[in-house]
């Protein structure tokens, strides 16, 4: 009693599916291994060729053939078949294989069903609003797939039209679930140890190149806005992880010591600053703020050296809001820290060594050798830039005395050599420097390519001092942006370059419609839902009462929609009404008119039926011809409407 | 005996759902209280899937994830309102069919009609056991499909509860209706492949040549019957007469001679009365194919003399419905 779903696919039907295929993979083509991109590519075509001159699908074993080579393949990318990333590509290989052996409809269902899937592992690399929109199409290709396997003699476009309109009334649906139905902080269980491995940020360590691989990047680290004063640029510096340990080349993070109240007390006379920071997932524990922070974020703990912790990787936006004070006061720190922020690798660096513990004359305050640093510094006329050339392991030393040419990682580790030569606590810091106004929506986008590395010198009675070696060479890196620092001929990312004002203002508006994307949609957690739903008028909202609102509001679009779906449109005609009226009270008793029949004939059968009342089934029928083929009467109206009332069949 | 419940309870549902005591008068219409709705097994794997995606939007927090499961959500109830609306509202009438022979299918003529300002596609009215028939309906006009059943026995064929279902647009869900439209069909007695010569004259191919040839050869007058074919009446001689006389047919050589009298009574007893019933409706079809005039006695009924169409039915009708 089904539907049948085995009689073989028409030629149609093939292409629709072929389609379908094709919209789930190009949009993922970006995110898998080039050999299987071109491999699902070739299957397609093959598949296009024996449609396109009516060839028999190909034998099943060579299905199976093509399936092994495909997932021996995905083994030997990716060491394992349950990965998110192999488990996309299996997937893709199965979509691309049902389309040679796809041979009812009930196969194309499949495929169907697969392209939708498929059209949700994209979202793991990237949720952006192009990607919403190819989501969108995709979704109309394939939905039109489907309502073609059970059509199959309608033609593209009215079945391109009936998906859209059907998906255009799921939107309130869609909508209403969207807001209301209960978030869970995911995930609910391990995931797979790739999960987020497309993620990009600042790392532990730093070793020269490191900064400047991820200042290539475009991608955004995280928005600012800032609730009041803003401070001047050249005071933005967006502390990250603080780099203690130097092994040959490589800093690494100190001992971290987590302690729960702030290691430090913000002084209140200088100007605090309000904010909200929108962090993007990074995969590492740290969070940014202004130097230096007056309270921690929720779920964040601190460390002796002032970093900001989240207790779990950031893997999803976060959003939190910070004050910051820029001058602070530290308490005095323990011996060994101290110490453990003047160890040296002694054999490397020998130039600098020297340099250092030339400035470490006895009596010499810390301040005195700090300032003879710079004055070095400043002396050397070290040259910013992105294309540092190639050095050894003594960093500092080919640095400071041969190239003279480097990037905030040079200038910031062979600074902190200095001055622990030269006998005074310093330490690496890394972070983000800077960032760019939106005017449009007033905020700050800082970027990857905004990463930068400085330093923090220990000085009695004063405590750590940032110190930007950077700024003392290249001023317009701080005070401007990497492309003022830069000379002019070096490459820069994209994004950073000068370049026309409508170009830039149409970017200023994008970023603003991403940012708002960023935070409404796809920062859409439970925190934000318990916010929103909250100031629309709901009490403490729990899962139950969502439930409730979302069975509610459901069954009022459900309620509508059958509503416009199913009304009919009654009759305009006064007489017309009375007469079905009329029609309908016979129809109860088993005369009901026919279609054919006209007024009269229909009286004349009525009569027959029921001669007691055929006087006056006679005078409702000639009332009713008169009104309905004559003029509209308004005392035979409501003459006809009077009889049709009393009428008792 | 699990499958004997389950058909038990198949039909007492169908009878609740008919609401009605089959026959129903007609036109039946389809309102929207008689029209069921559940997902195919299309639909069960749609719904197994999404519930997969949100599994997978929830653990990997995929804001666009949730928009995409949601949306597909959405499409999955908009789609039960769609094939749901498909069907209800939509009327039905039934035909008078024709009349076949045992052996034959058997077509029911069904009229739908669709008052709605849209489209009805791809519905699907079966008979038990039937493979569907597929009808579209354009706005606000009807169609007639014909619904085939094949007749094993003479006698009334009873037009059997139709099932409407559809599973536009989306083969996700599925909606169907009953209606059982009081509708009989007429099937005549098989007619017999090797039979008896015909009584009375002296063999088939002798009976039929006469015939061919046997209009040139008049043979006389007789008194004239309403079904004789108007160019035997002889004319010129009911000219003569006066008005009141009755007409005259002019009798030929080959069919006026006999006189032809389809017995019950004269096939051998050894006969069992459906193989009587099929030479006898053997005979009546050869008779009229040969352009003679015949009677046909049954035990308890005679049809006298005659022959075209309606003498055809006449007879074949009292094969059909003889109580043995």
């Amino acid at each position: 009693m089904k539907p049948d779903t085995t009689q073989p696919l028409t030629l149609a039907q093939t292409w629709w599916l072929l389609t379908t295929g094709l919209a789930a993979f190009v949009p993922l083509v970006p995110q898998v291994p080039i050999w299987l991109a071109a491999l699902t590519a070739a299957v397609f075509v093959w598949r296009a060729a024996l449609a396109w001159w009516r060839q028999p699908l190909p034998n099943r074993w060579i299905l199976v053939l093509v399936t092994l080579a495909g997932t021996a393949g995905v083994f030997l990318q990716y060491r394992t078949l349950f990965g998110q990333r192999a488990g996309v590509a299996l997937l893709l290989i199965f979509l691309a294989l049902k389309q040679l052996e796809a041979r009812t409809p009930r196969d194309g269902i499949a495929i169907v069903f697969l392209a939708y899937f498929l059209t949700l592992t994209q979202f793991f690399e990237d949720q952006s609003i192009p990607i919403a929109a190819t989501m969108l199409a995709t979704l109309v290709v394939a939905t039109a797939a489907l309502a073609a396997l059970t059509d199959a003699r309608t033609s593209p476009l009215p079945l391109l039209r009936r998906a859209g309109v059907m998906l255009l009334q799921a939107v309130p649906f869609m909508l209403i679930l969207f807001v209301l139905f209960p978030r869970v902080n995911g995930p609910l269980w391990g995931l797979p140890t790739d999960a987020y491995s497309g993620l990009t940020g600042l790392s532990d360590s730093m070793t020269p190149g490191s900064i400047n691989n991820l200042i290539q990047s475009d991608a955004i680290a995280f928005r600012v806005k800032f609730d009041g004063d803003v401070p001047p640029r050249n005071q933005m510096y967006w502390r990250g992880p603080v780099l203690t340990q130097l092994d040959e080349r490589t800093w690494r993070p100190g001992k971290m010591i987590r302690v729960s109240a702030l290691p430090y007390t913000p002084d209140t006379s200088s100007p605090a600053y309000r904010y909200t920071v929108t962090l993007e997932p990074h995969n590492k524990p740290w969070l940014f703020a202004l130097e230096l922070p007056t309270h921690l974020p929720p779920d964040s703990f601190t460390t002796t050296d002032f970093q900001l912790y989240a207790k779990k990787p950031v893997r999803e936006r976060r959003r939190y809001e910070m004050e910051s004070r820029i001058r602070s006061r530290h308490d005095p720190e323990t011996l060994n820290q101290l110490a453990s922020a003047l160890n040296l690798p002694q054999q490397l660096n020998a130039r600098t060594h020297s340099l250092g513990q030339s400035f470490a004359t006895p009596g010499s305050s810390d301040r005195q050798r700090l300032q003879q640093a710079i004055d070095f510094m400043r002396k050397q006329q070290l040259i910013y830039t992105l294309q540092p050339p190639l050095m050894s392991a003594n960093v500092a030393d080919e640095f400071l005395f041969d190239h003279k040419r480097g990037f905030c990682e040079h200038f910031s580790a062979s600074f902190v050599i200095l001055m622990r030569a030269a006998s005074v606590p310093a330490r690496v810091v890394t972070g983000y420097q800077g960032g760019e106004l939106n005017p449009v929506d007033n905020t700050w986008v800082i970027r990857q390519s905004d990463a930068h590395a400085w330093a923090e010198v220990w000085i009695e009675q004063q405590g750590w001092v940032r110190v930007d070696p950077t700024a003392t060479s290249a001023p317009a890196r701080i005070e401007q942006n990497l492309a003022a620092a830069v000379p002019a001929g070096d490459p820069l990312p994209f994004l950073s370059g000068a370049g026309l004002d409508w170009l830039r203002e149409m970017r200023f508006r994008w970023w603003a419609v991403n940012n708002a994307w960023n935070q409404w949609i796809l920062g859409y957690d439970p925190k934000l839902q318990r916010e929103l739903l909250e100031k629309i008028g709901m009490q403490s909202p729990d899962w139950r009462q969502m439930t409730a609102w979302l069975a509610g509001l459901c069954g009022t679009a459900l309620l509508i929609l059958t509503a416009a779906m199913l009304w009919r449109r009654p009759p305009t005609d006064p007489a017309l009404r009375q007469w079905q009226r009329f029609c309908r009270r016979l129809a109860r008793h088993g005369l009901a008119r026919h279609n054919w029949e006209g007024p009269d004939d229909y009286a004349q059968r009525l009569a027959a039926a029921l001669p007691a009342k055929a006087p006056e089934i006679s005078r409702i029928a000639d009332l009713y011809a008169g009104l309905r083929y004559g003029r509209l009467d308004p005392v035979a109206l409501e003459a006809l409407r009077r009889h049709v009332a009393a009428f008792k069949p | 005996m699990l499958l004997a419940l389950r058909r038990s309870l198949n039909e007492q549902f169908i009878r609740w759902a008919l609401r009605v005591r089959p026959p129903e008068p007609t036109p039946i219409h389809l309102t929207q209280r008689r029209v069921y709705v559940l997902p195919t097994r299309a639909g069960v794997l749609y719904a197994v899937s999404l519930l997969t995606m949100l599994i997978g939007a929830i653990n990997y927090n995929l804001s666009l994830g949730y928009v995409l499961v949601f949306l597909l959500g959405g499409l999955g109830i908009t789609t039960i309102l769609h094939t749901f609306r498909n069907l209800a509202g939509l009327t039905l009438n039934i035909g008078t069919p024709k009349p076949v022979f045992a052996g034959d299918v058997a077509h029911f003529p069904v009229i739908l009609h669709n008052s709605d300002h849209r489209t009805r596609s791809l519905l699907y009215l079966r008979l038990p056991e039937q493979a569907a028939i597929i009808a579209d309906l354009p706005p606000t006009d009807h169609t007639r499909v014909m619904l085939p059943l094949p007749a094993a026995q003479r006698g009334w064929l009873i037009l059997p509860r139709i099932t409407l279902d559809t599973v536009w647009p989306l083969g996700l869900v599925r909606a169907w209706s009953y209606a059982a439209p009081g509708c009989e069909c007429l099937i005549y007695p098989r007619p017999a492949d090797a039979v008896p010569p015909a009584p009375t004259f002296g063999g088939m191919a002798g009976g039929r040549l006469a015939s061919d040839t046997g209009d040139e050869d008049f043979a006389g007058l007789r008194r004239h019957q309403p079904s004789d074919p108007p160019h035997h009446v002889a004319w010129k001689a009911a000219a003569r007469q006066d008005s009141h006389a009755p007409l005259q047919t002019k009798q030929f050589a080959g069919t006026a001679a006999q006189s032809l009298w389809f017995d019950w009574a004269t096939l051998p007893l050894s006969m069992d009365a459906e193989t009587r019933l099929s030479i006898l409706t053997r005979w009546v079809l050869d008779a009229e194919s040969d352009g003679l005039a015949w009677g046909l006695r049954l035990p308890g009924k005679e049809i006298t003399q005659g022959h075209g169409p309606d003498h055809v039915h006449r007879c074949l009708k009292a094969l059909a419905l003889h109580e043995a």
